[in-house]
């Protein structure tokens, strides 16, 4: 990770590779599987070699907020070497306060200059959410500088945004009911330049690289759905791109964690999976190298790249079941209505009553006078 | 005076007015008619079970359309929701000019067989129905003229027809005469009370000697009442539970009267309505005896072995089953084991028993002089039942029934002798001793 | 409501809970609307009882007797078709199960999804067939009011939205979820109210009706 290096515009990939000792093989299975990844055709490969090759670093700036630094841990700590490490030597990372070597008014400094030298053309990326224009800026602060100012000043000069993470891009756990710290989103704030989330909590590393890779390849962002997320990443729901799904389609599911059809493997939408209304990699790509992901350990998708998630009612409560406490409404209501009908039924009847108490009987002289 | 459709007369000098009407509507709203209307889904099943709409293939008379008064009502003064309404003014008001329009409907084109009521996928008595709504339409004028004068007649002579006891008398010394067997007359303590329908008195005298020589030949105590001989009722069928419980008052007090244990229904199906089921309710009390069909109780005799026959009946007979007596009342068996007794060749109806259709004259439509032309129409539902087994006679158990299958038949051209089961059974006793006559008249 | 997650939730708690609560008031008035209104005494002479003969109409009422049927096969047989298809899919779907538990605590084994799919699909096109019969056929168009066309569109819509959201034809699927659940709210919310209430008041309506014609010593 070479963060604060200058002037690095002059060496392009191939070059840079060479020097991290990756063959030229390696290189274009790397381009193989960004351009799969990005639902790409193969005849796409030779381009994006090309591009990449001949690609400058351009200038990053990442901004943490109110965040975890999960979105840091997710990208750098997957296995080396990796895609992800070559992307992140490709850029020049000029300010992450976790990463960087420098602290205190030198990283600020640094931060200035990035800006300054790159004005109108540097990646913001942001993790986590900021407390919002009308919330009390003292809740986040770095280096006496409110989130909300610091991003605002960030943006303006940015060619575009990437939002980091569930935080970044739609408010994430702080953002939580009751929102103490009045939490946005970067989506909420920067209406003027362009912004990709890349959500999750954590996001898969690879969907990070493989945007900034894109924007490298392309020297624009990535197609975007609604939520602004890269579809070539968040175009298909977990649940459609699940190995557990034929279960799901036979009607066979585990009922707790413990019981045989969870040893089975079964679908673990009983057990509150989100898997249906979340849209993610994570099927695809996995975690850890590939390794795994969770529902492969068997437990249930949380929805964390989806917007709510985490006032979305229980994670181990099935995606159909109401999130109040419906049943109470229930009970309360229909002794309401038992109350209502039959008060609304006794009156009918009283007055049905009291009108056949002073009824009238029909007699036959009345009938004759009909005739 | 009131035109056809009955139009309310000069309002300031009808006794019926829009609000008496109303009122009595809402009297007769109970929990199954909330709960018919309720369930409801216009599923329109019911008129393919109705031969008024199956044979003039006129949607109108669709059996839950003819509700619609009684539900407007329902719906406004009985449900929560009406409530609601009524308060903002929403709720569709049951006026004159419906009621006058629906009068057809609820009169002329409604025999109440029941039929509906059977086959109503949730179950919705629509009969029923019908008979609370006509309540409403007499408390508002808007009745049948033909039923006013039959409920009139019923009340002031005692008979619809405006029979008079003189006439029966008349109808008894020729039974004695020919049967040489005495009819026995308000007989105290007798065990069973015979009731008559001016119907059959008029139509089929053969009715009262058949009865007079099986009860005879099983050792019967019976007798008839002066006092009261008419057990149908113009009130049940016009709708009105006045005049109803004035005529059923008649029987009971009759029978009272006389100390009788039972009182037995003439052959005709409203009446035994009336009697049977109406009847306590409408006198807000239960009786002190029992009532029975003729044909209940002949089958109690043939089950004891009182009734003993020889022959039988060689032609083709198939049996018509009135609705009041089968759907209605569960006298269904007993008149099947009565043909066994002497039909040689009986053959049913394709539909039957509960099932059976009506022949189109119940409920007062033939009562209804205006409603000929819907009452042939619904005859041809019956018809084509006939057609279909193709027997040489009919047998039915209704004077109502009878006329309209012998009226219909020749109307149509169709050379089918129509006879009372009571008859045929007669027909077919066994002669036996004198000396067991005198026994059955202690 | 432009955000589908956002709309989702809206749907699965607070309009859910205002579902439940107006269906809840407004059926338990129905049905006590008519039992308390209930039923004048009857002195006549039984021939028979009512409680078994009611129990039994409960149950019998639900097949045609023959000669309806005949005169009446399409009735029976796509009314049996939807309604039957509409049940299996309301109470055999496995997410539906997960939600009535969490209602009521009640729970059944399900139906595999394909079955409920291909149910599903069948009662769409039965409930095309109703409508198209109800604009046709002399009695019903007859007897139709537009209470009927809206109780027809908001089952409709109902399983429709089902099927959409079922087989991901409607992106993103919050969307198509919180559309479902939403038809749903509306199909409760209106069901008090309308011949809806048939769902739970058919059960007395036969009940009576098999009481009063057992009374009277006739299986109806």
């Amino acid at each position: 990770m070479r963060v604060f290096e200058k002037n690095p515009l002059e060496k392009g990939l191939a070059e840079r590779l060479r020097e991290h000792g990756v063959s030229r093989r390696g290189f274009l299975k790397f381009c193989a599987a960004t351009a799969s990844m990005m639902a790409l055709p193969p005849a796409m490969i030779p381009a994006i070699a090309a591009a990449l090759e001949r690609a400058r670093r351009p200038s990053v700036i990442w901004l943490s907020f109110q965040e975890c630094t999960g979105c840091t841990e997710s990208l750098t700590r997957s296995h080396a070497p990796t895609v992800e490490d070559l992307i992140l030597d490709l850029i020049s990372l000029d300010y992450h306060h976790t990463l960087q070597a420098a602290a205190g008014e030198a990283a600020e400094a640094a931060r200035e200059q990035a800006m300054r030298d790159n004005h109108g053309q540097y990646l913001l990326i942001v993790d986590g959410s900021l407390p919002g224009p009308d919330a009390n800026p003292g809740y986040s602060t770095i280096a006496g500088v409110s989130n909300y100012s610091m991003l605002m000043e960030a943006v303006e000069g940015a060619a575009a945004v990437i939002a980091v993470g569930t935080c970044a891009a739609f408010g994430g756990l702080p953002a939580a009911a009751p929102n103490p710290t009045g939490a946005v989103s970067v989506m909420d704030l920067v209406k003027d330049k362009p912004v990709v989330n890349v959500s999750g909590c954590p996001p898969v590393p690879m969907v990070i690289t493989g945007v900034l890779a894109h924007f490298l390849t392309f020297g624009r962002l990535p197609e975007l759905d609604e939520y602004h997320r890269p579809l070539a990443f968040f175009g298909q729901s977990i649940h459609d791109r699940c190995y557990r799904r034929p279960f799901y389609d036979k009607g066979l599911f585990a009922e707790t964690f413990d019981d045989a059809g969870a040893r089975a493997g079964w679908c673990l939408y009983r057990l509150g999976c989100k898997g249906p209304s979340t849209y993610n990699a994570c099927a695809t790509m996995r975690w850890n190298a590939g390794t795994s992901w969770p529902i492969e350990a068997g437990h249930p998708c949380l929805g964390c790249a989806e917007p709510r998630f985490w006032d979305a009612g229980g994670f181990y409560v099935p995606l159909s079941v109401p999130t109040g406490p419906a049943s109470d409404y229930l009970l309360a209501a229909g002794a309401v209505g038992a109350v209502a009908g039959a008060v609304v039924a006794t009156k009918a009847r009283g007055r049905a009553k009291e009108e056949a108490a002073v009824r009238q009987p029909v007699t036959v002289e009345e009938l004759e006078q009909k005739l | 005076m009131s035109a056809t459709p009955s139009s309310n007369g000069s309002p300031e000098s009808s006794p019926f007015t829009l609000e008496r009407g109303l009122a009595a509507f809402r009297a007769e709203i109970d929990g199954p008619v909330a709960a018919f209307f309720s369930s409801c889904v216009h599923c329109g099943v019911c008129a393919q079970s109705c031969p008024f709409y199956l044979e003039t293939g006129d949607p109108k008379y669709t059996p839950i359309l003819k509700l619609e008064p009684l539900r407007l009502i329902w719906a406004a003064e009985f449900t929560l929701l009406g409530r609601l309404k009524g308060l903002l003014g929403l709720n569709k008001q049951v006026t004159d000019e419906m009621l006058t329009q629906w009068e057809e409907l609820i009169y002329d084109s409604c025999s109440m067989c029941g039929r509906c009521s059977l086959v109503c996928p949730v179950g919705n008595d629509i009969q029923a129905m019908v008979r609370k709504s006509r309540e409403g339409m007499v408390a508002s004028g808007h009745v049948p003229e033909g039923l006013i004068g039959a409920s009139v007649r019923a009340v002031q002579t005692g008979s619809p027809m405006g029979l008079q006891w003189k006439t029966l008398q008349v109808q008894i010394n020729h039974i004695e005469t020919s049967t040489g067997l005495t009819v026995p007359v308000d007989q105290a303590g007798a065990d069973y009370l015979v009731m008559l329908s001016s119907m059959e008195v008029i139509n089929f005298p053969e009715y009262l000697e058949a009865i007079t020589r099986i009860f005879d030949h099983a050792g019967v105590s019976w007798t008839l009442s002066t006092q009261c001989f008419e057990a149908t009722n113009a009130g049940i069928q016009i709708g009105n539970k006045d005049v109803a419980a004035l005529l059923v008052q008649r029987v009971v007090d009759a029978a009272v009267a006389l100390g009788v244990k039972n009182v037995i229904s003439p052959e005709c199906g409203h009446a035994y309505t009336a009697i049977r089921w109406e009847g306590p309710n409408l006198i807000g009390r239960p009786y002190p005896f029992h009532v029975f069909h003729i044909i209940e109780v002949l089958d109690q005799l043939r089950a004891a072995g009182r009734i003993k026959t020889e022959g039988m009946e060689t032609d083709r007979l198939s049996l018509h089953d009135p609705c009041n007596l089968a759907r209605k009342s569960g006298v269904i068996q007993q008149q099947r084991n009565l043909m066994d007794l002497i039909a040689a060749d009986f053959v049913e109806l394709k539909e039957h028993g509960k099932f059976q259709w009506c022949c189109g004259a119940g409920g007062g439509v033939s009562s209804n002089e205006r409603a000929e032309p819907l009452k042939i129409a619904a005859f041809k539902m019956k018809k084509a039942q006939i057609e279909e087994v193709e027997p040489a006679r009919m047998v039915t158990m209704c004077a109502t029934c009878r006329t309209q299958l012998e009226e219909g038949l020749e109307h149509f051209n169709m050379d089918i002798p129509v006879v009372g089961l009571t008859e045929l059974i007669a027909e077919h006793l066994v002669e036996h001793e004198p000396a067991e006559q005198a026994e059955g008249a202690t | 409501m432009s955000d589908p997650m956002d709309f989702l939730l809206l749907t699965k708690g607070p309009l859910f809970n205002l579902a439940v609560t107006v269906f809840a008031l407004g059926m338990a008035a129905r049905i006590l609307e008519i039992l308390v209104n209930g039923r004048r005494p009857n002195y006549s002479e039984a021939r028979g009882g009512q409680w078994l003969p009611g129990l039994r109409t409960v149950l019998t009422r639900s097949v045609a007797d023959p000669g309806t049927f005949k005169r009446a096969p399409f009735n029976v047989v796509v009314g049996w078709l939807w309604h039957l298809g509409f049940i299996v899919t309301l109470l055999f779907f496995i997410p539906h199960i997960a939600l009535i538990k969490s209602l009521l605590g009640l729970s059944w084994p399900g139906l595999p999804n394909p079955v409920v799919d291909l149910v599903t699909a069948v009662t769409l096109v039965a409930l095309v067939a109703t409508l198209v019969h109800r604009r046709t056929h002399r009695v019903k168009r007859r007897i139709s009011t537009p209470e009927d066309y809206l109780v027809w569109t908001l089952v409709f819509l109902l399983v429709l939205s089902g099927y959409l959201a079922y087989n991901r034809i409607i992106n993103p699927y919050p969307l198509a979820l919180g559309l479902h659940i939403l038809c749903a709210e509306v199909f409760l919310i209106v069901l008090p109210f309308t011949k809806l209430t048939h769902i739970f008041t058919v059960f007395i309506a036969r009940w009576y009706n098999g009481a009063s014609f057992g009374r009277r010593g006739v299986e109806s």
